[in-house]
């Protein structure tokens, strides 16, 4: 049977924060692109995007991970990362590193591999075209939209349609604030070093954001960003609270067999 | 000489190193087309809903009937008083003086003390936007200077159906010629409003507390 | 000395603590919190339903323009500064050029002390604000009346303006009250004794006591929206008519602008008119837009000046990443549906200029050398929200970044330790090299072998600087086995 992914070959981006604290969510990457017929490569050469020296001004820094990050994926036409915000690092703050240090070369390089990284929902649904990848989580899930993922890489309605095909799963909007915005869209205060710098205001911050989760009666909060999930589920662990942060690339991979 | 001014200009020119010197329309191009003219087929009710939505009271009526109409905006507030502009059309102000409101003419001009005593001021404007259900006076004779239109409490302005303008920009190109005759402007959007306290709208502060809007088709 | 006017908090706002200690105080008090989530989300909700109306295609080509407009004013700013001081001297105004806030200050106190006058009355201006006129007519004799009605809650209230747009948005209607009853009367009409809450007794009360300030006033002071190159037009956007009070009753009028306000071309206004009010109040339009082009024999002030000001917008427009915040027009629409900004209110910034453009403009205006100039770049989560609502699209967490680099960079060539600086080298060690990162990966997969050994799954309070996390939060322990390492164990082959 011909699979959408038949002939492609991806580069996994696990991205740093993955590969030490969260393996599950690369595993998860693999499994499901493999399912759906794709050759999954993990170039060894990656580390980090570099978006923690970036945002937090460390210009010459992040300047070194743009290197490694061109040195890593040069070769391959589809680089996948499971974090909208990784993604949205080197779509947009590689080309300014390499511009703000002159160096043209290295811009030619990084402009070359900025329209060939995807967030993976966006490689789902753009790339191999499918929404119903075949996963099955028979869960009530809400989902934080992360702001990078929506503001910044601009995935979009993707994930909410990815979302909707998994069989068994019971989807619950975050809800919306007394003046009906949706409060999916707001920020849950981790912004990188902004959640060590600013403590109080970040905490703030994702308070909030668990109560409109806790709300829901969700047995799962989801993102595209393990960053934001560790956040969201730093807290509640800390509170004890009855649901669990799950990355939307676990969800998509789980099948009736793991079920069982 | 003006030191501040030679330093100020120097800064500005040193900070802009990185322009070239071409032309500043081939420098710095804006793709903007102005004055153009919003598809509005029913410009009037869209006018009117504006204003209301501001709470202003609004009477469409026939150019015939504007001066009785005039009256009966005043007197639907209670005005005993009213400043008139000197150009104010004629008709309008016999209207008002047969009703018994005690007129006013700001020859020579009134003090703003004066004025403050006046219930109310009744005017013309020049264009009207629809969509955003905006009255621009322009302040020539049939208008007054702004201190009429501002001091007294109530005012009735009349707006003639066909100075009504689809949106800001018609409304902005025709009014450079008032600009360029040295005229003040002032768009009045409803009443004066405030949303200061926890962003609430109250309707009234210091400028006209009530706007009646004769709309003459 | 006995003031005239009341007297605002002490001190100077840059001299202000860092904003982490500023924000740790405001958080700290529920009724702000309060007031001021009610009044953002408020504002948010109405601004997307207004920008609605327009449709998103033509809400884009309004913002394109006026970025192109303003990018353009910047670019060319001293041939459109050197016309308007033209056209608005051959309409009888005089230009006045300050270089800083003293020099500006200077300017007004002569102009106003010629006039021999007591009191002047305001128009809520920002550059006044940020100049600290009030004070400086204060120190010189003259009482400053701010007209408009949260400037007259925060100037009652001794205190400070928390937001651009709605300054006294930290108030609610009973503070309101009570500052009304409690001072009002010692500054002039006192409030009626049986003075409600509800919004429309106080607004009228800020009416009644105002009135005679404005009969009786022979200078006003304002600031400017729009300063119009081609036709010598100032223009002030406001609502509730105590603009036009003051720009038309007196006999003189004192207008500080900023240097970065001028607009080339009168029809360039269809552009602004359309997203400033829309931005702001969220409304269609504004109740009153008042625009006067010098003086006009028997209508208004005979007299006019026009003050301009640079105060480190010369040094703004000197940085090309930072040139573009001075398209800002002060809507205030970033600082409404900023998630940092709701939580700690205006106060905690140190600067008249809070929220999103006030981390990205007053480093810029003032340069990173205080504390609380060091600390305002970094009060963002870079959640990216006011980019997308900004009308004239300012590149805001570009510039706040940028900012972030100016004083990173600055730490740096301190050549003393700093934790953070000596953290970031040795992650740059780590991830500039891949052998680097993967030994740092065994030794989390060890640490996490040795927490699984001990059956710790979860981290929880930690020590400095960790704790700034674990206060609140836990961190999950480290997994026995990276994602690499994994990999290498089962897909090796599969390379």
């Amino acid at each position: 049977m011909s699979q959408p992914g038949d002939g492609i070959r991806v580069a996994l981006f696990a991205t740093c924060i993955n590969d030490v604290m969260f393996p599950n969510t690369p595993k998860a990457v693999v499994k499901l692109l493999e399912r759906l017929g794709c050759t999954v490569d993990f170039p060894f050469g990656q580390t980090c995007c570099g978006q923690m020296f970036t945002n937090t001004g460390y210009y010459k820094e992040g300047l070194t991970t743009v290197h490694t990050y061109v040195d890593a994926f040069e070769r391959y036409d589809y680089i996948v990362a499971p974090s909208g915000s990784c993604v949205g690092a080197v779509r947009h703050q590689h080309p300014m590193l390499a511009e703000w240090a002159g160096d043209e070369l290295l811009l030619a390089r990084v402009c070359k591999l900025v329209p060939r990284t995807f967030d993976l929902s966006e490689f789902l649904v753009d790339v191999l075209g499918v929404t119903d990848v075949g996963a099955f989580f028979p869960h009530k899930v809400t989902y934080h939209a992360t702001c990078h993922s929506l503001r910044v890489t601009k995935v979009g309605e993707r994930p909410y349609q990815l979302l909707q095909a998994v069989r068994g799963l019971d989807f619950v909007e975050l809800p919306s604030d007394e003046a009906g915005l949706p409060t999916a869209e707001e920020c849950c205060g981790f912004g990188g070093t902004f959640s060590l710098k600013n403590p109080d205001v970040s905490v703030a911050m994702v308070s909030e954001k668990v109560r409109n989760i806790l709300a829901t009666g969700a047995e799962y909060v989801t993102a595209g960003d393990n960053s934001c999930l560790m956040n969201i589920g730093g807290l509640l662990h800390r509170q004890k609270a009855p649901v669990k942060a799950i990355h939307l690339a676990e969800i998509l991979a789980s099948t009736e067999e793991d079920a069982a | 000489m003006n030191t501040a001014k030679d330093v100020i200009l120097t800064r500005i020119k040193s900070a802009l190193a990185d322009v070239p010197s071409a032309p500043i329309e081939e420098d710095a191009p804006v793709t903007w087309e102005y004055g153009k003219v919003a598809e509005m087929p029913a410009i009037l009710d869209v006018f009117v809903d504006a204003l209301e939505d501001y709470k202003a009271t609004v009477y469409r009526v026939s150019a015939a009937e504007v001066p009785k109409t005039v009256v009966k905006a005043l007197k639907s507030k209670g005005a005993h008083s009213v400043v008139l502009p000197a150009g104010l059309e004629a008709s309008w102000r016999e209207a008002i003086h047969h009703a018994k409101i005690g007129i006013h003419d700001d020859e020579p001009p009134l003090t703003a003390p004066q004025l403050n005593e006046i219930d109310a001021v009744v005017t013309a404007s020049r264009i009207s936007i629809a969509s955003t259900g905006t009255i621009v006076l322009d302040h020539t004779p049939d208008q007054g200077r702004r201190a009429l239109t501002l001091v007294p409490d109530i005012h009735v302005c009349v707006v003639a159906a066909d100075s009504v303008v689809s949106d800001v920009p018609e409304a902005v190109a025709k009014l450079k010629a008032s600009i360029t005759a040295g005229q003040p402007l002032t768009f009045i959007s409803g009443g004066s409003a405030t949303s200061d306290i926890e962003l609430q709208r109250v309707e009234g502060v210091h400028g006209p507390r009530k706007l009646l809007v004769v709309l003459a088709e | 000395m006995t003031r005239l006017t009341p007297a605002p908090p002490p001190g100077k706002l840059i001299d202000s603590p860092p904003f982490k200690v500023n924000a740790k105080k405001e958080l700290a008090n529920p009724v702000l919190r309060k007031n001021l989530r009610f009044a953002t989300h408020t504002i948010r909700a109405k601004r997307r339903l207004r920008v609605s109306e327009v449709g998103e295609e033509a809400w884009q080509q309004l913002r394109d323009a006026a970025a192109e407009i303003k990018d353009r004013v910047a670019r060319h700013l001293d041939t459109y500064l050197l016309q308007l001081e033209e056209t608005l001297t051959a309409k009888g105004a005089v230009v006045h050029w300050a270089r800083d806030a003293a020099e500006a200050n200077q300017i007004v106190v002569d102009l106003v002390k010629a006039k021999q006058v007591q009191d002047v009355v305001k128009i809520k201006s920002m550059v006044t604000q940020e100049i600290d006129l009030n004070e400086s007519l204060e120190a010189n004799g003259v009482a400053a009346w701010e007209t408009d009605l949260a400037e007259l809650i925060v100037q009652l209230g001794h205190d400070r303006p928390s937001h651009i747009l709605v300054p006294a948005i930290h108030r609610n209607r009973s503070e309101v009250r009570e500052i009304f009853l409690r001072e009002m009367g010692r500054y002039g009409t006192p409030a009626p004794a049986d003075l409600s809450n509800d919004p429309p007794v106080l607004a009228a009360a800020a009416r009644t006591h105002l009135r005679n300030k404005f009969l009786a006033a022979k200078v006003a002071i304002s600031g400017g929206n729009f300063a119009i190159a081609e036709t010598g037009t100032l223009v002030i956007v406001e609502s509730e008519g105590n603009g036009r009070m003051c720009l038309t009753l007196p006999e003189t009028l004192i207008s500080v602008v900023g240097i970065e306000k001028v607009l080339p071309t009168f029809d360039d206004l269809e552009v602004f008119l359309q997203l400033l009010p829309r931005s702001s109040t969220a409304e269609r339009m504004n109740p009153y837009t008042s625009m006067w082009s010098g003086i006009t024999p028997g209508d208004g002030p005979q007299e006019l000046h026009v003050v301009l000001v640079d105060n480190g917008r010369t040094q703004a427009l000197a940085d090309e990443i930072g040139r573009p915040a001075l398209r800002c027009i002060r809507c205030s629409a970033c600082l409404n549906i900023c998630p940092v900004y709701e939580r700690v209110g205006g106060h905690a910034y140190g600067s008249v200029y809070p929220g999103p453009i006030g981390i990205a403009l007053t480093p810029q205006l003032r340069g990173i050398k205080s504390v609380i100039d060091k600390s305002l770049p970094f009060a963002c989560s870079l959640c990216n929200a006011c980019a997308d609502v900004c009308p004239v699209q300012i590149p805001l967490p570009e510039i706040i970044v940028h900012n972030r680099n100016r004083v990173a960079e600055a730490k740096q060539s301190e050549r003393r330790p700093h934790l953070e600086t000596t953290a970031v080298g040795a992650m740059t060690w780590v991830w500039k090299n891949p052998k680097h990162w993967e030994k740092m990966l065994k030794l989390a997969g060890l640490s996490g072998k040795a927490l699984a050994a001990l059956r710790v799954q979860s981290l929880g309070p930690l020590p400095p600087p960790i704790s700034a996390w674990s206060n609140a939060r836990d961190l999950p322990a480290p997994p026995a086995q990276s994602f690499r390492e994994w990999w290498k164990r089962n897909r090796e082959g599969a390379q």
